[in-house]
């Protein structure tokens, strides 16, 4: 749909399986997603897409398997140093920092891609990263709450904090953990039309788990179906729905 | 080797001790994330109760169960009410600084309102030795060493055999399913309180007749519980009780192992440090502990 | 605005009063003959606790890490600013040398307690505080051992002599003053960020490129370090150090002084500490004046302190304070923050 559908590979997950003593929670998982790529990631709960996508970032240590992310190896990686790289996140559970103001928690987001870390101790990029900061707080709409501690937001403005603080260093590739869940109707559709816009200007390319049908059959370009740690299923939203294997594992369970 | 069992035998009997306070320590971590800073005064209390019922003329077994029944009172009810319960839901961080507060609390009290010296307490078991095959021992090292197996025996009685028990264990695996289960499992986490105490006070009058009491003794045998329940395994019964023999035996190996390394045996409370940062480094779930992964 | 210039005219008046209030200003004409030689001690003794207790806030209260070695990284510093001067170098090359070689061992306890899980760096610590105590007890040949080091020279700065009580306290003013300006700029810069960041959420801060392992390290040794310079002035103010004051007691004294004051705050060590050094002082005077006092002792009504005020207000005195004020600086009711500030629930 989108034309940077065709790029070059950003991520290429090879053969990841991960087990927790003798549970199988991913087994030999292998995909690609290419450059602008809107990728959406669904399954039924327990499938191992939480699993997959740390995994990926290197919160947990697959136990085989590698993550590419362009052409060069990023297993066994720490969170940090892949963010540096240009993979963001969110989490499933909401995740930003409270006791910081709206604009603290996005130039906290941006701080460590600017300078040496002894340079930061005198300031060195700040004045930047405050500006930036002010553009992704327009660009949320949360203007008004620029100054505001963000503990006190409602739920649905710190989900969309959430996604800029992803978005803050300017990331090619960002992995979302259900950005739709909990979100009222419509924060959700100013959230969905928010990250068409970041795919469509920036050509950063997403990979986003969720639930919402109807939130990721409408963002996304392409589908992979998770059951039981493997693949069972995967390609354009109308093939993937109409696929009598992801029915049968939705209602089979 | 006659030597060899002789140390062994008489780090055993330490180690029991230690085993003692530190499984109670581990299920107050267990039951409540309480990390108690006390632990040690909670040992070096009882023996003072004790010794207060036996300056009013209470023989000694009367003495022993008033000190026992006065540490759940003071060690479990008044703890876990007065202190826990109140700073339970302000986080780890208020909790454990209270702890360190009582630890204060109970050593300056003793120091202030009974004696800043060291007080000899009556020896319950003979201290006559005998010899067995070529080593020997004292009959107080053997009884020392039964009494703390035997009260282990019955806790894993108790926690494996008895409805109270596995609701108690229960409790502290999945507070919520506990709950739903039917479980009161604030009462569970009430009587870990109360066995922790009565862990204390039989650990108290066992190490009292040979160190003596004092009003410091706290630090040192805290210390030992912290580094017996982690290097056992943070968060295992079976860990406290192997990590307690453990620092037992090494503690009293530590001369030996000194003056053979050509250091001096003034190091002797470093030993067991030392084999806290090892674990630590090479073994963090600790000795029979289970390696835990968490997912986000 | 205003409340920030409210404050800083509170800050210089706050500077004024200690500066001129232990001197004696009948030379000039006033009628203030300024403060006792031992009251002018309890003051300078503030002001070095406060130091040690500003690494221990760092640590604890912004970077939500746990330290019970504040006491070991003061022997460190005491220890080498006595050998040091003793021998003949220059008090700032000690001073300096303390801070570093404190920054140094910081780094090398935090790295292997890192690799694990969060709450062993206490244990570590802990475990490191023993140690380092057992040595400044046992190696006499470098520590002189339980008798200690003797006639630590007080240094000459800038041509003058700061042997005398008074002058001593203005040097040690001073240098607070300074290192509160270097805390004050750390903690509002990236870094002072990155400490608040990983102490509310270190898996967030992680994955938004903020090396947690690097600047929970850096947050530990910065603090330790104010721990060896707090002792690097603790060495010439006493003129004679052995053991005692760098047990394990003393490291959790330092503790419970921060989360008395108010952790994560910056005003919290300063208040901690005055709390601490003056009920001491005034206690044991109190206690050898009237034998009705006699078992009113410090640690026991310190004690009884901490306890109360975990159970009313984790967030100690500052928090207190806060909770005062807060109703008339706020009138509106739109702060949902949380009641209990930095605690975690």
């Amino acid at each position: 749909m989108t034309t940077a559908d065709t790029g070059a590979t950003v991520l290429k997950v090879q053969n990841i399986a991960k087990s927790f003593g003798g549970v199988h929670a991913v087994r030999d998982v292998s995909f690609e997603v290419r450059a602008g790529e809107i990728l959406g990631l669904i399954g039924p709960n327990g499938s191992g897409k939480t699993t997959l996508f740390n995994c990926i970032l290197g919160q947990l240590e697959p136990t085989r398997g590698k993550v590419l992310v362009g052409d060069s190896d990023v297993t066994g990686l720490r969170p940090s140093q892949l963010n540096r790289l240009g993979v963001g996140r969110t989490f499933q559970l909401l995740q930003v920092f409270p006791q910081l103001t709206v604009t603290e928690n996005l130039i906290l987001a941006g701080q460590e891609h600017k300078g040496s870390r002894l340079s930061r101790l005198f300031g060195a990029g700040d004045a930047g990263l405050t500006a930036d900061a002010a553009r992704m707080v327009e660009f949320f709409r949360l203007g008004h709450l620029a100054h505001e501690k963000a503990g006190g937001l409602s739920y649905g403005q710190q989900k969309l904090l959430d996604c800029a603080m992803a978005f803050m260093a300017g990331p090619r590739l960002v992995l979302l953990d259900e950005p739709a869940g909990g979100v009222n109707l419509s924060m959700l559709a100013n959230l969905k039309e928010r990250l068409q816009a970041i795919n469509r200007e920036t050509g950063a390319t997403f990979v986003v788990i969720e639930h919402n049908m109807e939130f990721v059959m409408s963002l996304c370009t392409r589908i992979i179906v998770l059951a039981e740690g493997a693949i069972i299923a995967q390609g354009s939203p109308e093939t993937v729905r109409r696929d009598p294997k992801v029915i049968e594992a939705y209602l089979g369970h | 080797m006659a030597d060899f069992l002789q140390l062994l035998v008489a780090g055993l009997a330490t180690g029991a001790i230690y085993a003692l306070a530190a499984i109670g320590f581990t299920l107050l971590w267990q039951t409540s994330q309480t990390i108690n800073f006390a632990q040690g005064e909670f040992v070096m209390l009882p023996a003072f109760l004790a010794l207060i019922a036996m300056n009013l003329g209470a023989p000694f077994p009367l003495a022993a169960l008033i000190a026992i029944l006065g540490a759940m009172v003071i060690l479990g009810l008044t703890f876990k009410l007065a202190i826990v319960d109140p700073l339970i839901k302000s986080g780890p961080l208020p909790l454990v600084i209270s702890t360190i507060g009582v630890g204060l609390l109970l050593k300056d009290g003793v120091k202030e309102f009974y004696s800043a010296e060291a007080q000899p307490f009556p020896k319950v078991f003979p201290e006559t030795p005998f010899s067995l095959g070529g080593a020997n021992f004292t009959y107080a090292q053997i009884a020392v060493l039964g009494v703390a197996l035997a009260v282990i025996m019955a806790l894993n009685w108790f926690l494996a055999g008895t409805r109270t028990g596995r609701q108690m264990q229960a409790s502290a695996q999945n507070p919520t399913v506990a709950r739903i289960l039917g479980i009161n499992v604030n009462r569970m986490i009430f009587y870990t309180f109360l066995i922790n105490a009565i862990l204390a006070a039989v650990a108290s009058l066992l190490i009292a007749p040979s160190q003596f009491a004092k009003f410091s003794q706290g630090e040192q045998l805290g210390l030992a519980a912290f580094v017996a329940a982690i290097v056992g395994g943070f968060n295992q019964v079976r860990g406290a009780i192997v990590g307690g023999l453990v620092v037992g035996v090494a503690d009293n190996f530590a001369p030996t192992l000194l003056s053979a390394a050509g250091l001096s045996s003034a190091y002797r409370q470093a030993l067991p440090l030392f084999l806290l940062v090892l674990i630590i480094l090479f073994r963090p779930q600790g000795l029979v502990g289970r390696k835990e992964e968490r997912a986000i | 605005m205003t409340m920030k210039t409210l404050g800083s005219v509170l800050l210089t008046a706050i500077l004024a009063v200690l500066i001129l209030a232990p001197a004696d200003l009948t030379g000039l004409g006033l009628p203030w003959g300024g403060f006792r030689r031992s009251d002018i001690d309890v003051l300078t003794l503030w002001l070095i606790t406060a130091i040690a207790a500003m690494g221990v806030n760092l640590i604890v209260g912004y970077a939500g890490q746990e330290t019970l070695a504040q006491a070991a990284f003061l022997g460190i510093g005491a220890y080498l600013t006595a050998l040091m001067t003793k021998a003949g170098y220059p008090f700032v090359a000690a001073f300096l040398a303390s801070g570093l070689l404190s920054f140094v061992v910081g780094i090398l306890l935090g790295f292997p307690a890192l690799r694990v899980q969060k709450h062993y760096l206490a244990f570590v610590t802990l475990a490191f505080t023993v140690f380092a105590w057992l040595v400044f007890r046992n190696e006499e040949w470098l520590t002189g051992g339980v008798t200690g080091i003797q006639n630590i020279p007080r240094p000459t700065l800038f041509g003058f002599r700061s042997k005398p009580a008074l002058v001593y306290y203005w040097f040690a003013l001073a240098m607070t003053v300074a290192l509160a300006l270097v805390m004050a700029w750390i903690l509002r810069s990236p870094w002072g960020r990155a400490f608040t960041a990983l102490r509310e959420n270190a898996i967030r801060a992680e994955s938004l490129g903020v090396d947690v392992r690097t600047y929970t390290l850096l947050a530990f040794a910065i603090g330790s370090a104010y721990g060896g310079l707090a002792g690097a002035l603790y060495a010439p103010f006493v003129e004679f150090i052995d053991p005692s004051p760098f047990a394990l007691g003393p490291s959790l004294l330092f503790l419970l002084m921060v989360v008395v004051g108010g952790m994560g705050t910056q005003a919290g060590p300063f208040i901690g500490a005055a709390v601490a050094v003056l009920l001491q002082n005034r206690l044991e005077i109190l206690q050898s004046s009237n034998p009705a006092f006699a078992h009113l002792s410090y640690l026991l009504v310190y004690a009884i302190l901490v306890m109360v005020l975990m159970a009313f207000c984790p967030t100690g005195i500052v928090g207190l304070w806060q909770r005062i004020t807060a109703p008339r600086r706020r009138p509106h009711a739109d702060d949902k923050g949380p009641i209990l500030g930095q605690v975690k629930s």
